[in-house]
């Protein structure tokens, strides 16, 4: 479902611009802020709605948790996705059945908003979970509305009350108040009430509405809502819950391409939760909403969400400044390299990590190959040295090379290559750590990373402009992983951690998961 | 009709002209009156700025003033297209687009009764053949409007057959003016798409097509845009039609539809009732946003 797509580009551009940037000054907050804005409005998200939203996330942006952070970009990304959660919903609500049956659901809503389709889906849906749902025509207004709801009952294989024949003839409020009784005798178990579609200024269509919820006492009012809906969100959520106190709502034709800020609007102004969501014609395209997937969506990072939780718990933040004044200061050690491998390993699986990029494509593939034996055998060699040689890289000589490959069981080789790839990252890491460009030898251009400047065009290694990206890039080649298709000669394994001899697949990883591998290595 | 109580653009704009001048906080509540009434981002900053010169150039601190400009701004810039319907072929076919709930079907409804009190002949076909009981209303409608209907002589018949004989009856009855129904979809589904190109290329087999309109919801916000291009794109939409103005929706998103794509607005709905449709007219428009 490409829901929020829209949107979710427009704050995926916005923090793309915040990863060119190492620490975030208030006008960096401000300029992220106005994007954020922008991009909501562009997603319909109700004017109100949004100053309020921005206005948090500019608060909590600006707070000392975002200066302190090793990569502001992310803080936001995760303050913006709390923010969304809170307003959506946080957990996800369901249906509240009566406890002494029939459980009445009523449903009300502007015209077209897909009403009678959704009483299908929702009867289909419960009538799949052994329930014996009724439907109940009480739209007499919209022409053969009710010969509609009689054809989705059909379609859905449940049973359908309409006395009525509707068409501006019988009274809707009668029609509810009977079809209860009729529930009671027959013994169903869930009355669904269609009602006609009204609009919020049509006081004595509000009336009417407000009686029929009277007469029905129902447990459930869902409010439906279209997707596609702007601004007026607002007003017509406000005028139905003053007119029958809806007391959750569904979201329709999310199959489409409407940004769905409407979710956020209506959620944050009423406090109702969305119950479910309605994504497509068949009477099977229903599912229920998840806030919380809803806002992952709304920032389209896959699960980088749960990745930077992930990583977080795996490097305490400390821990990580202590490491990048490391690299910085040119006091990273191979002792440092080591403990950096075995938090990576007690991460978790770089593999199901790394699964949990968003559109990993090629690299997924290439983390097939990877061979996490690679960090067991990095540890003996590394174990196999003085506590003096771990310090001092510079004190390994030939002698010293021999007796360890035989401590740890490997070649001269091995050490060897083991030794030259901490260097190459050691430098390279300060290099980064200091905000300037990493220059490896042997190391192929990189084309198709963006973001490169004119200044740093030329040089070799990663040629992005923005030093977070360049930074991951740089580091998930140390650590093995190709960015992209490029001819990567020397480069190709790094700190030891080859990534076996499988071919770098196409298609660049993204800046996104470039960033999050950052994080995940602890930069 | 049912009493209203619409909350309207001027209601927002009332504060901000009936002060005694203009200044700061003037601007920012015409940003939001415009943004509150789905303009978007982009509209409303080109709005905002071009006024903000104009009160710059006549030297005004009058909101007076300001009310009047805004004013002859939108009645200008919704009066640059042409928004005569075209319907002198014979038969006129017409056909009636628009995704899902948007009012395609009450509109023909209201459309074929218009035209019948000018004294035209309508036939209307249901082309509609896949919504439950889509068949039905139109044939409801056309009860109510007096016009003749051709219906699909089985359900799911290809709504493109159905239309050609619409035609079919219209030549043989000498009916005026063909109206077809069809199925809602939204303008992402590709194929659903495709099918109303296929239901113009058949159509047009027959008799030229006078009209294509393309029904849109005055409560949709940003997304209007993306309807309209991929509508025009596959249904060589020719017209607008803008219903549910009877609500608190504004419809703002009209103006960078008719700017971006070229198609101008036709008819306007504002209710239920069969009457409820006229022709658009932008100072009008202007008038009932603007106040
Ligand atoms: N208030 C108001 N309601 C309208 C207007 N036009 C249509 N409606 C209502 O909107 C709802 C949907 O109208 P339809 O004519 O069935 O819409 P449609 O586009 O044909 O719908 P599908 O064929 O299902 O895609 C109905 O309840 C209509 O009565 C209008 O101008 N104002
Ligand atoms: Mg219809």
């Amino acid at each position: 479902m490409a829901t929020f797509g829209n949107l979710s580009d427009r704050l995926a551009e916005t923090f793309k611009n915040l990863r060119t940037k190492g620490k975030l000054s208030p006008a960096d907050v401000d300029a992220t802020v106005r994007e954020i804005r922008r991009a909501l409005l562009d997603a319909d998200v109700a004017l109100e709605v949004v100053k309020d939203f921005t206005g948090k996330v500019r608060e909590r942006a600006l707070g000392d948790e975002v200066n302190k952070a090793l990569n502001p970009a992310q803080q936001v990304v995760q303050i913006v996705n709390e923010e969304l959660v809170a307003i959506l919903g946080g957990e996800a609500r369901r249906i509240q059945f009566a406890k002494k049956p029939p459980t009445v659901i009523m449903l009300a809503g502007l015209q077209g908003a897909g009403k009678t389709t959704l009483a299908g889906k929702l009867a289909k849906w419960l009538a799949k979970d052994n329930h014996t749902p009724l439907l109940v025509a009480a739209d007499l207004q919209r022409p053969n509305a009710v010969n509609q709801l009689q054809v989705v009952a059909g379609q859905a294989g449940v049973a359908v009350f309409a006395p009525e024949p509707g068409n501006g003839t019988g009274n809707p409020v009668k029609v509810a108040k009977d079809s209860i009784k009729f529930a009671i005798d027959k013994q169903y178990d869930v009355v669904i009430v269609d009602t006609a579609g009204r609009l919020g200024v049509d006081a004595d269509m509000m009336k009417q509405a407000s009686d029929i919820r009277k007469a029905v006492d129902p447990d459930e009012v869902l409010f439906v809502i279209d997707a596609m809906i702007g601004q007026d969100a607002v007003a017509t959520a406000k005028a139905f819950q003053d007119g029958v106190d809806f007391t959750g709502v569904v979201l329709t034709k999310l199959d489409g391409d409407a940004r769905g800020g409407a979710a956020l609007s209506v959620a944050s102004v009423t406090g109702r939760p969305i119950i479910f969501a309605s994504t497509g014609e068949s009477l099977d395209d229903f599912e229920p909403f998840y806030p919380d997937r809803m806002a992952s969506r709304i920032l389209d990072l896959g699960d980088i969400l749960t990745l930077i939780e992930q990583a977080q718990s795996a490097f305490d933040e400390g821990e990580a400044m202590k490491m990048a004044e490391k690299f910085a200061t040119d006091t990273f050690t191979l002792e440092d390299f080591l403990s950096q491998m075995q938090q990576l390993r007690g991460a978790g699986s770089i593999k199901k990590m790394m699964g949990m990029l968003p559109g990993m494509g090629g690299m997924k593939q290439q983390l097939e190959n990877f061979d996490e034996r690679e960090i067991v055998r990095t540890e003996a060699i590394i174990q196999s040295m003085t506590k003096a040689e771990r310090q001092n890289s510079k004190l390994l000589n030939g002698s010293r090379r021999v007796r360890i490959a035989k401590g740890s069981g490997m070649t001269v080789t091995d050490v060897n290559q083991l030794v030259q790839r901490f260097e190459q990252a050691a430098k390279m890491m300060k290099t980064v750590a200091k905000g300037g460009m990493p220059n490896i030898p042997g190391m192929g251009p990189v084309p198709g990373a963006h973001g490169g400047r004119k200044q740093v065009a030329k040089k070799k290694g990663s040629k992005s402009g923005n030093p977070a990206k360049r930074a991951a890039e740089d580091a998930a080649r140390a650590a093995g992983i190709k960015p992209d298709a490029a001819p990567v000669t020397a480069g190709g394994s790094g700190f030891g951690l080859g990534l076996g001899k499988g071919k770098s697949a196409p298609g660049a990883p993204s800046e996104e998961e470039l960033a999050s591998l950052q994080k995940f290595l602890g930069r | 009709m049912a009493e209203r109580t619409p909350w309207s653009l001027s209601g927002a704009l009332r504060g901000m002209f009936t002060k005694p001048t203009i200044d700061a906080n003037t601007w920012e509540d015409l940003e939001d009156a415009l943004l509150k009434a789905d303009f978007g981002p982009d509209v409303t900053d080109s709005v905002v700025s071009d006024l903000r010169a104009k009160v710059d150039r006549f030297k005004t601190t009058d909101p007076k003033d300001l009310q009047r400009m805004l004013r002859e701004t939108m009645e200008e810039r919704l009066s640059r297209l042409d928004t005569t319907l075209h319907l002198s072929e014979r038969p006129a076919v017409v056909l009636v687009v628009g995704v899902n709930g948007v009012g395609k079907t009450t509109t023909i409804g209201k459309f074929a009764k218009f035209l019948a009190t000018y004294g035209r002949t309508v036939v209307i076909g249901a082309a509609d053949t896949f919504r439950a009981a889509a068949v039905e209303q139109v044939a409801t409608w056309a009860e109510r409007a007096g016009a003749a209907i051709v219906r699909p002589q089985h359900e799911g018949q290809d709504p493109a057959s159905v239309a050609f004989q619409t035609i079919e009856f219209a030549k043989l009855h000498g009916t005026e003016i063909v109206v077809i129904d069809t199925a809602g979809r939204l303008q992402t589904k590709g194929g659903l798409m495709d099918e109303l190109g296929k239901i113009r290329r058949v159509i047009e087999k027959q008799a030229p097509v006078a009209e294509v309109l393309l029904v849109l919801d005055a409560t949709t916000g940003q997304n209007g845009l993306a309807q309209a291009e991929a509508f025009i794109q596959h249904a060589g939409v020719t017209g607008l039609v803008l219903t549910k103005l009877d609500g608190s929706a504004k419809a703002g998103f009209v103006l960078a539809v008719q700017e971006k794509t070229g198609i101008p607005i036709k008819l306007i709905g504002q209710g239920e009732g069969i009457n409820d449709l006229t022709g658009f007219t932008p100072h009008v428009f202007a008038q009932n946003l603007v106040g």
